[in-house]
C-alpha cells in the first residue's frame, strides 16, 4: 500500500493503512523473553531474571520505534480526521478494559469485607473452627498467622495526595484549553506543571510504603487487608507512573512543536488517561483510606 | 488466478491488478499489515492449536477407554485434562473467531482493511507466546499445571512452575484478546462505507461487535483473577487463604464472572455466522434481523449477570441460588428468539443443501441439545446432582464442540471460496459433515448418561459400571478426530489452487459486500469505499 | 463405504469389551449402563429425580416441535421441489409470540425446583451432627453430637493398589469402597458440616440427592434423611490434586438401634487404643507403628520406596535436608506442612505418638537407616515442638 500512498504525496488517503511493520513481532519476541523469564525468575532459576532484563529493555526500545513511527505518521498528515477518531474510540474502550481490571479488586475488595469476613466469624464457625475470630475490618485472620499492623488512615497523606492528583487534574484541563486556543507556551507550562504533580504524588506515595513497612508493619503479605491494600494502590501507583510518563512524552512533544489546535490527539489521550487514574484514585481515597 | 466473472461488480478501481505491492516471503507474514494476510494466521495458527487440544483429548479419551490406570498417571491425565481445555478455549476457539473477523468484517463492511492494522498484527503475535508457554510448560519440573482449565484456588497454589507459564500465558492471551477487540469495534464502528448503518450490518459484524465488547468487559477481569493467583503463589498474598482471613471462593467469583460471558464470546460469533448461512442457502433473506440483534445483546447483558451458576455446589445462601438459577434461566429466552428466527428463515424458502448449511443445520440441531441441557443445569437442585460430572462436560461439549467448531466449519466453507479462489471438494465437505455428525453424538451422547449415574469429571480412573459409554465415547472421539482430517485436506487443496475457480459471488442466495469483490479477494479491497443503497 | 467399516470396527470393540467384565451392578452405587439419576433413598433425591424428568419432557416437547417444523421446510422448501423463496422477514406477532411463550415455559419450570432448593438448603433441626473433613485424599469424620459424640475417624479407599494398575481382576466395589465408612442412623436428619484441611474436595453422594463442596477454612452444610438402610456410595466431585479419583465415599444407613451398638462399639474402641504421648517406645514400636501411619497418610505421594515424584514431590529416601538432618525442622514440618505446595499440616490429623513413629519410620527405611542425626524421635520430642 506504500505506493498508492506516497504517490498522492502529502494528501491523507481515505483510511491510513501503515505499511507492513517490523514491531509488533519483535515486541512479542521481547514480551516472549519477558514472560519466560519471569515464570523461571519467580521460581528461582537465575536464568529467568537475565531474560527478563533483556525482554524489558528490548520492549521499552521497540515500543519507542513503535510510538515514533506513529508520531510521525501523524505530525506527517497521514490521519485524518477519521483517523483521529478511531484513536478516540480506542483509547475510550481501552480505559474501559482498565476500568474492569481495577473492578475487579474493588470488588475483591467488598466481597472480603462484606461476605467473607462476616461468613468466618459466624456462630458455625465460631463453634467448629475459628473460636477466637470477631469478623472486625480490617481483620489479622482467624488462625492468628498474620503479625499485628496498623492500617493507614486518610489523614495526612492521601488527604495530601488527592489534593495533588485533584489540582493535577485542574492544571492539565488548563492546558488543554491554551493548547486549543494556541498558546503554546502558557498550555507547556501547565502540562509540566502537571507532571510535577504527578510524579509528588508517586513520591508521597512511595513514602507511604516506607512508612507502612517500617513502621506500621502493614506488608503485602498482611492477611487479606495488606494483599488489597497493596494490590490496589500498587497497582493504581503503577498506573500513575505509567500515566506521568505518557505526560511527559506529550510534553517533550509539545515543547518540539507538536499538535496543533485542533489536532492533538495524543494529548487528549493521556489526559483521559490521566483523568481515569484520578477517578480510581478517588475510589482507593474512599474505600481503602477513609471507610 | 483471473476469477473475475460476469458478475463481478469492480468496487476498487483501478486495486486488483497491484499483486505487486505485497511484501513477498516470511517477511509478508512477520510484518504483516494486511487484514487478510492477518485473518489467515489466525485461522491457521487456531487450526494447528486445535490439533494440539484435539491430541490431548484423544490421549485423555485412551486412558478412559477401560477403567484402570493404563497408560498415564492421574497426574499427567489431569495436566491433560487441564491443557486440553486451555489450549481449545485459548487457542482454538476464540483466535478462530477473531481470524473470521480480520477477514470477513472489513469486506462485510466495505472498509479497506482494520481501524489499526499494526496492532492487529501485534494481536496475532501475541498468540504464538501463549502457545509457547502452554507448551513448554510440559516440561518444566512437575510438569503443566494441572488445576484444571478453572484453575481453583488452593489447588492452583499447590502446582509447580507449570502454573505460572499458565498464568503468565493467560494475561498475554488476555491482552491479545483486549486488543482484538478493540480493533474490531473501532473497525466497525468508523470505518462502515457510506451507507452502511448499523442495522444494514451483516449479522455476523453485529454479533463480532457484541463479542467484543464482552471481551474488553471481562479479559481484564480474568487477568485480575490469575494475578491474585501470582501473588498468593509467590508474593506472600492471602487472596485466597482463609487463615489469614481470604476466601477460595473469592476466586471461584471472579473467574466465572469472566468465565460465563467467555462461553458466549465462543458462541456468539458462530450464531452471527448461522445467521448469514441460513440465508444465502433458503434464498430468503434473515427473518427477524432487529429482533437478532436485541437477542444477541441481551444474552450478553444477562451474561454478566448468572456467573454463579457455576458455583451452585459451593453453598451459598438460598437467595443467591434461587437469583441465579432464574437469571440463568432467561438466558434460553433470547437464545430460543434466535433458534426461531433460523427456522423461520427456512421456512418457505428454496432451500439446497451444500456443506457450509449442513453444518449450519447440524449446529442449531446439536445446538439446541446442548442449550437444553444448559437449562437443565441451571435449575440448582438438579445441578447439584450433576455438577462436575460428566453432564457438564457432554453440555459444553455440545455448545463448544457442535456449537462454535461447526459454527466455524459453516463459516470455513462458506468463505472459503472467498479466501482461496477456488470451490472446495463438495463431496470431500459433505463426508466430512456427516462423519462428524455422527461421530460427535457418539462420542458426546453417552456423557450425558455417564454423568447422571454420577461419573465425576477431571477422574482418571472410574468404577466398572460405566465402562461401555466410556468405550463408545473413546471410539466417537478417535472417529471424529480423523473425520477432521478431511477438512484439512481439503481446505489445504482449496488453499493450494486446486478445484473448480470461484466466482466472485460463489453462492447463489449469497448477500453482502464480501460478494462484491473477485474471489479470491484481492490484497487490497475497498481503498475506496463503496457506497451502500 | 469408509464409514461403515468403522460402525463395524467399533461394533466388534464394544462386544468384545462387553465380554471382557461380567460387572454387575454395584448396591448402593452405579449401576451397569446407568441411564438416568439414581432413584434416591431421600425425599430431596426423589424430588431432584421428578424435576429432571420434568424438564426432559418439556425440553423433549420444544425440541420435537422447533426441529419437526424445521425438517418440515428442509423436505418441501427445498429448491430441487422447486420452491420458490417467499418475501416475508418479519412478523411482530410471532416473535412476541415465541418470546413471552418460553417466559412462561421457564416459569413452569422454576416454580416446582423453588421448592426444592429452599428445602434442600435448610439445614435447621437436625436430629445430629457430623463434621466431614476432605483431606488430600481421604475423607475424616467427626460425630458432633448424638450418641456418638466424639467418635473421629479417617474413611480412606479400601482398593488395594494392584486392581487400578490392572495387576489384579477389579472387585465389585472397584473404587467405591473405604475402609471405615460413615455410619449413621436410618429416618433421621443428618447435618452434615463440611470443612477442607487443604484444596476443596466435594462430598457427593447420588442417592442422598448431596453434593457440598468443602473449602479450607470454611464450613458449609447440607443434609439427608435416609429412608432405607443400605450402604450408599459417592465419590470426591471437586478436582483436587492426583487422586482425586481415588477418595470415595461411603454411608452405611442403620437402624436405629445397630447406631446405639455401634455408637458404644467406636467410643469403647477409641479409650483402649489411646496412645499415651509421655511413654517412652523402642525404635522397633516406632518404626512398625510408624510404617503404618505412613502407608495411610504419606505413601501417595512420596510413594512407597520413598523416592516421591520427581519434580512434583520430594523424595524422603536420602534427604537431607529434613530426614537426615536434625529431628526438630522435620518435626516441624509435619505438624504446619509446607505452605504453597501439597504437604500439608498434620498436627489436627494425627497425634504425637503417631507423628513421632512416622518420623522415625522415614529416618530408618530404605537407604536412611543408620545414617542421619537423630533416628529415634520421641512423641514427647513432638509434644515439646506443638
Ligand atoms: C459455547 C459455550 C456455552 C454456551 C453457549 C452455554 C450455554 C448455556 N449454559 Fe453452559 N457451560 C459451558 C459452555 C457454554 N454454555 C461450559 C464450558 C461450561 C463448563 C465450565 C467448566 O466447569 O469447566 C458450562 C457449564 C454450565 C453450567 C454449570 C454446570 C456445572 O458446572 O454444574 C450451567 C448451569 O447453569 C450452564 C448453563 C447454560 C445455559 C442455561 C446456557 C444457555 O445459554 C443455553 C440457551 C439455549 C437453549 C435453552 C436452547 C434453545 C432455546 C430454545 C429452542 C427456546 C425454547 C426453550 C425453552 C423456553 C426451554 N452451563
Ligand atoms: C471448544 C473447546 C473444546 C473442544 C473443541 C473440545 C474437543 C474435545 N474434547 Fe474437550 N474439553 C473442553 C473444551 C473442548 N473440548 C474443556 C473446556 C474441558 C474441561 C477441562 C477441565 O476440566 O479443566 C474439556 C474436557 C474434556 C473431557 C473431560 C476430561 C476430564 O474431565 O478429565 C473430555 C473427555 O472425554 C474431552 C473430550 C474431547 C474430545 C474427544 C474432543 C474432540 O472434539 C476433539 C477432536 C479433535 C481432534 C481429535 C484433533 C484433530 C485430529 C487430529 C490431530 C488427527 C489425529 C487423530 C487421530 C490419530 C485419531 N474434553
Ligand atoms: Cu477430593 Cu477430589
Ligand atoms: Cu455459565
Amino acid at each position: 500500500m506504500s505506493a498508492g500512498h506516497s504517490a498522492q504525496g502529502n494528501a491523507a488517503p481515505y483510511y491510513y493503512v501503515p505499511d507492513h511493520s517490523v514491531h509488533p513481532v519483535r515486541a512479542s519476541f521481547c514480551l516472549l523473553l519477558t514472560l519466560l523469564g519471569a515464570a523461571l525468575w519467580i521460581n528461582s532459576y537465575q536464568v529467568g531474571f537475565y531474560s527478563f532484563v533483556l525482554g524489558i529493555l528490548g520492549l521499552i526500545t521497540v515500543l519507542f520505534g513503535w510510538f515514533g513511527d506513529a508520531i510521525r505518521e501523524s505530525e506527517g498528515g497521514m490521519n485524518n480526521q477519521r483517523v483521529d477518531h478511531s484513536y478516540r474510540w480506542s483509547m475510550a474502550w481501552f480505559i474501559f478494559s482498565e476500568v474492569m481490571f481495577f473492578g475487579a479488586f474493588f470488588g475483591s475488595l467488598w466481597y472480603a469485607r462484606e461476605v467473607t469476613t462476616p461468613w468466618l466469624s459466624n456462630l458455625d464457625h465460631q463453634t467448629l473452627l475459628w473460636p477466637n475470630f470477631t469478623g472486625t475490618w480490617p481483620n489479622l485472620g482467624p488462625a492468628g498467622v498474620v503479625p499485628a499492623f496498623e492500617t493507614v488512615g486518610p489523614f495526612w497523606l492521601p488527604t495530601i495526595n488527592t489534593a495533588l492528583l485533584l489540582t493535577s487534574g485542574l492544571t492539565l484541563t488548563i492546558s488543554h484549553h491554551a493548547l486549543r486556543a494556541s498558546h503554546r507556551g502558557k498550555a507547556i507550562f501547565w502540562l509540566a506543571l502537571t507532571v510535577l504533580l504527578g510524579f509528588s504524588f508517586v513520591a508521597c506515595q512511595a513514602y507511604e510504603y516506607h512508612h507502612a513497612y517500617t513502621e506500621l508493619n502493614l506488608r503485602f503479605d498482611s492477611g487479606i487487608y495488606g494483599s488489597l491494600f497493596f494490590m490496589l494502590t500498587g497497582f493504581h501507583g503503577f498506573h500513575v507512573i505509567l500515566g506521568a510518563t505518557f505526560l511527559t512524552v506529550i510534553l517533550v512533544r509539545l515543547i518540539r512543536g507538536h499538535f496543533t489546535a485542533d489536532h492533538h490527539f495524543g494529548f487528549e489521550g493521556a489526559a483521559w488517561y490521566w483523568h481515569f487514574v484520578d477517578v480510581v484514585w478517588l475510589g482507593l481515597y474512599l474505600f481503602v483510606y477513609w471507610f | 488466478m483471473s476469477s473475475v466473472t460476469a458478475d463481478h461488480i469492480p468496487a476498487s478501481e483501478g486495486h486488483v491488478d497491484h499483486h505487486d505491492h505485497k511484501p513477498h516471503g516470511w517477511r509478508r507474514w512477520l510484518f504483516a499489515t494486511n487484514h487478510k494476510d492477518i485473518g489467515t494466521m489466525y485461522l491457521i495458527f487456531s487450526f494447528c492449536m486445535l490439533l494440539e487440544g484435539g491430541v490431548l483429548a484423544l490421549l485423555i479419551r485412551s486412558e478412559l477407554f477401560h477403567p484402570g490406570l493404563q497408560f498415564f498417571q492421574p497426574e499427567l491425565f489431569n495436566q491433560f485434562t487441564t491443557m486440553h481445555g486451555l489450549i481449545m478455549i485459548f487457542g482454538a476457539i476464540m483466535p478462530a473467531f477473531v481470524g473470521f473477523a480480520n477477514w470477513m468484517i472489513p469486506l462485510q463492511i466495505g472498509a479497506s482493511d482494520m481501524a489499526f492494522a499494526r496492532m492487529n498484527n501485534f494481536s496475532f503475535w501475541l498468540l504464538p507466546i501463549g502457545a509457547i508457554l502452554f507448551t513448554t510448560s510440559f516440561f518444566v519440573p512437575g510438569g503443566a499445571q494441572a488445576a484444571g482449565w478453572t484453575m481453583y484456588a488452593p489447588l492452583s497454589l499447590q502446582m509447580g512452575p507449570g502454573m505460572d507459564f499458565t498464568i503468565f500465558a493467560v494475561h498475554i492471551l488476555g491482552a491479545s484478546s483486549i486488543m482484538g477487540a478493540i480493533n474490531i469495534i473501532v473497525t466497525i464502528l468508523n470505518l462502515r462505507a457510506p451507507g452502511m448503518t448499523l442495522m444494514k450490518m451483516p449479522l455476523f459484524c453485529w454479533t463480532w461487535l457484541i463479542t467484543a465488547y464482552l471481551l474488553i468487559g471481562v479479559m481484564p477481569v480474568l487477568a485480575a483473577a490469575v494475578t491474585m493467583l501470582l501473588t498468593d503463589r509467590h508474593f506472600g498474598t492471602d487472596f485466597f487463604n482463609a487463615a489469614a482471613g481470604g476466601d477460595p471462593i473469592l476466586y471461584q467469583h471472579v473467574f466465572w464472572f469472566f468465565g460465563h460471558p467467555e462461553v458466549y464470546i465462543m458462541i456468539l460469533p458462530a450464531f452471527g455466522i448461522i445467521s448469514q448461512v441460513v440465508p444465502a442457502f433458503a434464498r430468503k433473506t434473515l427473518f427477524g434481523y432487529a429482533s437478532m440483534v436485541y437477542a444477541t445483546a441481551a444474552i450478553a447483558i444477562l451474561s454478566f449477570l448468572v456467573w454463579a451458576h457455576h458455583m451452585f455446589a459451593t453453598g451459598m445462601p438460598v437467595t443467591g441460588q434461587l437469583y441465579f438459577m432464574y437469571a440463568t434461566m432467561l438466558i434460553s429466552i433470547p437464545t430460543g428468539v434466535k433458534v426461531f428466527n433460523w427456522v423461520a428463515t427456512m421456512w418457505r424458502g428454496s432451500m439446497t443443501f451444500e456443506t457450509p448449511m449442513l453444518f449450519a443445520i447440524g449446529f442449531i440441531f446439536v445446538f439446541v441439545i446442548g442449550g437444553f441441557t444448559g437449562l437443565i443445569l441451571a435449575v440448582a437442585p438438579i445441578d447439584i446432582a450433576v455438577h462436575d460430572t460428566y453432564y457438564v462436560i457432554a453440555h459444553f461439549h455440545y455448545v463448544m464442540v457442535a456449537g462454535s467448531l461447526f459454527g466455524m466449519f459453516a463459516g470455513a466453507y462458506y468463505w472459503l471460496p472467498k479466501w482461496t479462489g477456488r470451490m472446495y471438494d463438495e463431496k470431500l465437505g459433505k463426508i466430512h459433515f456427516w462423519s462428524s455428525m455422527i461421530s460427535f453424538n457418539v462420542a458426546f451422547f453417552p456423557m450425558h448418561f455417564l454423568g447422571l449415574a454420577g461419573m465425576p469429571r477431571r477422574y482418571a480412573d472410574y468404577a466398572a459400571q460405566f465402562t461401555t459409554f466410556n468405550e463408545v465415547a473413546t471410539i466417537g472421539a478417535f472417529w471424529f478426530g480423523i473425520s477432521q482430517l478431511v477438512f484439512l485436506y481439503l481446505a489445504i487443496k482449496a488453499w493450494r489452487g486446486h478445484g473448480e475457480p470461484a466466482a466472485a459471488k460463489a453462492w447463489e442466495g449469497a448477500t453482502g459486500l464480501e460478494w462484491s469483490v473477485p474471489s479470491p479477494a484481492p490484497f487490497h479491497t475497498f481503498v475506496d469505499p463503496p457506497t451502500v443503497k | 463405504m469408509k464409514k461403515w467399516r468403522w460402525v463395524l470396527g467399533a461394533g466388534a470393540l464394544l462386544a468384545a469389551g462387553a465380554a471382557v467384565g461380567e460387572v454387575k451392578d454395584m448396591p448402593g452405587g452405579p449401576r451397569v449402563d446407568q441411564l438416568n439419576l439414581h432413584e434416591g433413598v431421600t425425599a430431596i433425591a426423589q424430588d431432584i429425580a421428578w424435576i429432571h424428568w420434568m424438564m426432559l419432557i418439556i425440553c423433549a416437547i420444544i425440541f420435537v416441535c422447533v426441529f419437526g417444523v424445521m425438517f418440515y421446510s428442509i423436505i418441501y422448501h427445498r429448491k430441487s421441489r422447486g420452491a420458490v423463496p417467499a418475501k416475508f422477514h418479519e412478523h411482530l406477532g410471532v416473535e412476541i409470540a415465541w418470546t413471552v411463550v418460553p417466559f412462561l415455559i421457564v416459569i413452569g419450570m422454576a416454580l416446582p425446583a423453588t421448592r426444592t432448593v429452599v428445602a434442600m438448603k435448610d439445614t435447621s433441626s437436625a436430629d445430629l451432627t457430623v463434621k466431614v473433613t476432605g483431606y488430600q485424599w481421604k475423607w475424616g469424620y467427626e460425630y458432633v453430637d448424638g450418641p456418638a459424640q466424639g467418635v473421629k475417624f479417617l474413611s480412606n479407599l479400601a482398593t488395594p493398589h494392584a486392581q487400578i494398575i490392572g495387576k489384579e481382576p477389579k472387585g465389585e466395589f472397584y473404587l467405591m469402597e473405604v475402609d471405615k465408612p460413615l455410619v449413621v442412623p436410618v429416618d433421621r436428619k443428618v447435618r452434615i458440616v463440611l470443612t477442607s484441611n487443604d484444596v476443596i474436595h466435594s462430598w457427593m453422594v447420588p442417592d442422598f440427592g448431596v453434593k457440598q463442596d468443602a473449602i479450607p477454612g470454611f464450613l458449609r452444610d447440607t443434609w439427608f434423611r435416609a429412608e432405607k438402610t443400605g450402604t450408599y456410595r459417592g465419590q470426591c466431585a471437586e478436582l483436587c490434586g492426583k487422586d482425586h479419583a481415588f477418595m470415595p465415599i461411603v454411608v452405611k444407613v442403620v437402624s436405629q438401634d445397630d447406631y446405639g451398638k455401634w455408637a458404644e462399639e467406636q467410643k469403647n474402641a477409641a479409650a483402649a487404643s489411646a496412645d499415651d504421648p509421655t511413654k517412652e517406645y523402642t525404635k522397633e514400636e516406632l518404626v512398625a507403628r510408624g510404617e503404618k501411619v505412613f502407608a495411610s497418610h504419606c505413601v501417595a505421594c512420596h510413594q512407597a520406596n520413598g523416592k516421591g515424584i520427581p519434580g512434583t514431590f520430594p523424595a524422603l529416601d536420602g534427604d537431607q535436608k529434613y530426614v537426615l538432618a536434625p529431628m526438630k525442622d522435620q518435626i516441624l514440618t509435619e505438624l504446619n506442612g509446607h505452605p504453597g505446595t501439597a504437604m500439608p499440616a498434620f498436627r489436627d490429623q494425627l497425634n504425637d505418638v503417631e507423628l513421632a513413629a512416622v518420623i522415625t519410620y522415614t529416618r530408618n527405611a530404605w537407604g536412611n537407616a543408620g545414617k542421619g542425626k537423630d533416628p529415634v524421635v520421641q512423641p514427647s520430642d513432638v509434644t515439646a515442638l506443638r
